[in-house]
């Protein structure tokens, strides 16, 4: 394969595709790659450290549902520029500006899903395990939370697909993972650049929901029992 | 609050607001291309969807292009565009972007609306002997005007917060004030924009709740759905 000629020139005649662009600038993209998952990582959790207390709040007393789920819509309405840039007198120019205007995106759909989840629980299965004498907490722990999961994955899969697509726009403030990489390449007009970056930013999104996917199976065998006996 | 107060200062002075970067014109742009992308998007996906609702095909295909339309991200699309000979067309770039991350919410909305209008009320429709056309515009899409006007709203809200992401490719809107700040290291107009940009999202919410209370043609008839939170 004549790689050497042919591919160099694929970096001066601007392509689409460039096989040389990813030999060579494989140190970046992986950096960029690297700081667009922690960045998502890292938003989602906190989200969902947030949103469990809320969505636990609104249960335990229903005067706050509709200030919760009122504030975490109004939240979401806001453009992600926008917000990014309100928060900017709070964060200056780091990488917790970001994950904070995430982390207020993902409580909208976490919070929403969490009280689903809940809810959805069957109203025996928490009356047999309080006649077990099971306390609130671990009924929360070993009962509700359990049945809750599917649901509540349901939500943490949507959030975080979002987020790997709302990092990019992170960028502004260059803090966007593989943002960066597209908004130098715009700049630049670099157009190998700019493809590549964004269709990482699509496969560690359809990546990140397939891994969430198979948590979830694992998390939830009995899900599945219907379908092993048919299977059998 | 000094930032506040000097965002404030800015949004005051006149002189912010008129001229070619001034919020007057940056506002006409957001409202023109939101509005051009949005009219668009309605054109292309409610016909659409409520022909494959109505004859109840299409369902898995609604659900697949929602998925994808939240993986991909805005930016990355209008960066693509502006490497295209798009960028010189104007506003083309942001209106297409727009038009298409507004199409999944329309389509997904409107589909499952009709798919979940009740079987046997059709039937019912059909025993009395309306004919396909009737049905449609008597039951079924009075029916699935609900989750019809929610994929508008999301849809709405959607296309005029994409709107700002274009500031960062360099279209026009809103957005452009607060990247100009940026450019000039100047926080209170970052503020100031980002106070615009998000008080328009919020006041077209509003303004479609307000519409969708005031037309929804079941409003009376329906109690409202049951509370979200159990006692």
């Amino acid at each position: 394969m004549s790689t050497g000629l042919a591919a160099r020139s694929c970096l001066t005649a601007n392509d689409w595709i460039c096989g040389e662009y990813l030999r060579t600038r494989s140190q970046e993209l992986t950096e960029a790659t690297v700081e667009h998952v922690w960045i998502t990582a890292a938003s989602v959790l906190i989200g969902l450290a947030v949103a469990f207390p809320l969505a636990l709040l609104v249960r335990a007393r229903p005067a706050f549902a509709a200030p919760v789920l009122g504030l975490t819509t109004l939240l979401y309405t806001i453009p992600s520029l926008a917000m990014f840039s309100l928060l900017l007198p709070v964060f200056g120019l780091s990488a917790a500006l970001v994950v904070t205007g995430l982390v207020l995106y993902s409580l909208t759909i976490l919070v929403r899903n969490i009280l689903a989840g809940l809810d959805a629980v069957p109203a025996e299965a928490r009356e047999a395990a309080r006649g077990m004498g099971y306390g609130p907490g671990r009924l929360l722990w070993e009962v509700e939370l359990p049945l809750a999961l599917p649901a509540l994955m349901a939500g943490v899969r949507i959030a975080t697909v979002s987020t790997v697509a709302l990092t990019t726009v992170g960028a502004l403030i260059g803090r966007g993972g593989l943002g960066n990489l597209i908004d130098d390449g715009v700049q630049t007009t670099f157009k190998a650049q700019v493809l590549t970056a964004s269709v990482l930013c699509v496969l560690l999104a359809a990546a990140a929901d397939l891994l969430l996917l198979g948590a979830q199976r694992l998390l939830t065998p009995w899900t599945r029992i219907p379908k092993a006996g048919r299977a059998a | 609050m000094g930032v506040l107060a000097d965002a404030w200062t800015w949004l005051a002075t006149g002189s912010n607001w008129s001229g070619e970067s001034g919020a007057w014109h940056r506002l006409g742009e957001h409202v023109y291309v939101s509005g051009t992308a949005l009219l668009i998007a309605c054109a292309i996906a409610l016909p659409l969807a409520l022909w494959l609702g109505h004859i109840g095909r299409g369902g898995a295909l609604a659900v697949s292009i929602s998925n994808a339309g939240r993986a991909v991200p805005v930016f990355a699309v209008l960066a693509l565009f502006m490497l295209t000979p798009l960028r010189s067309a104007g506003y083309a770039p942001t209106i297409i972007a727009l038009v298409l991350f507004a199409v999944p919410p329309l389509l997904t909305n409107a589909h499952v609306g009709m798919r979940e209008v009740d079987r046997s009320v059709v039937e019912a429709a059909r025993g009395m002997g309306m004919s396909g056309r009737q049905v449609f515009l008597r039951v079924e899409l009075p029916l699935a005007y609900p989750l019809l006007m929610t994929g508008l709203r999301s849809a709405a809200v959607q296309v005029v917060a994409t709107a700002t992401i274009a500031s960062l490719v360099g279209q026009g809107g809103l957005g452009r004030i607060i990247t100009a700040g940026f450019n000039t290291l100047d926080t209170a107009q970052v503020v100031a924009g980002a106070l615009l940009a998000a008080l328009l999202a919020l006041v077209v919410e509003g303004v479609l709740v307000l519409v969708d209370r005031l037309v929804d043609p079941l409003r009376k008839a329906v109690s409202p759905g049951p509370a979200r939170v159990s006692a």
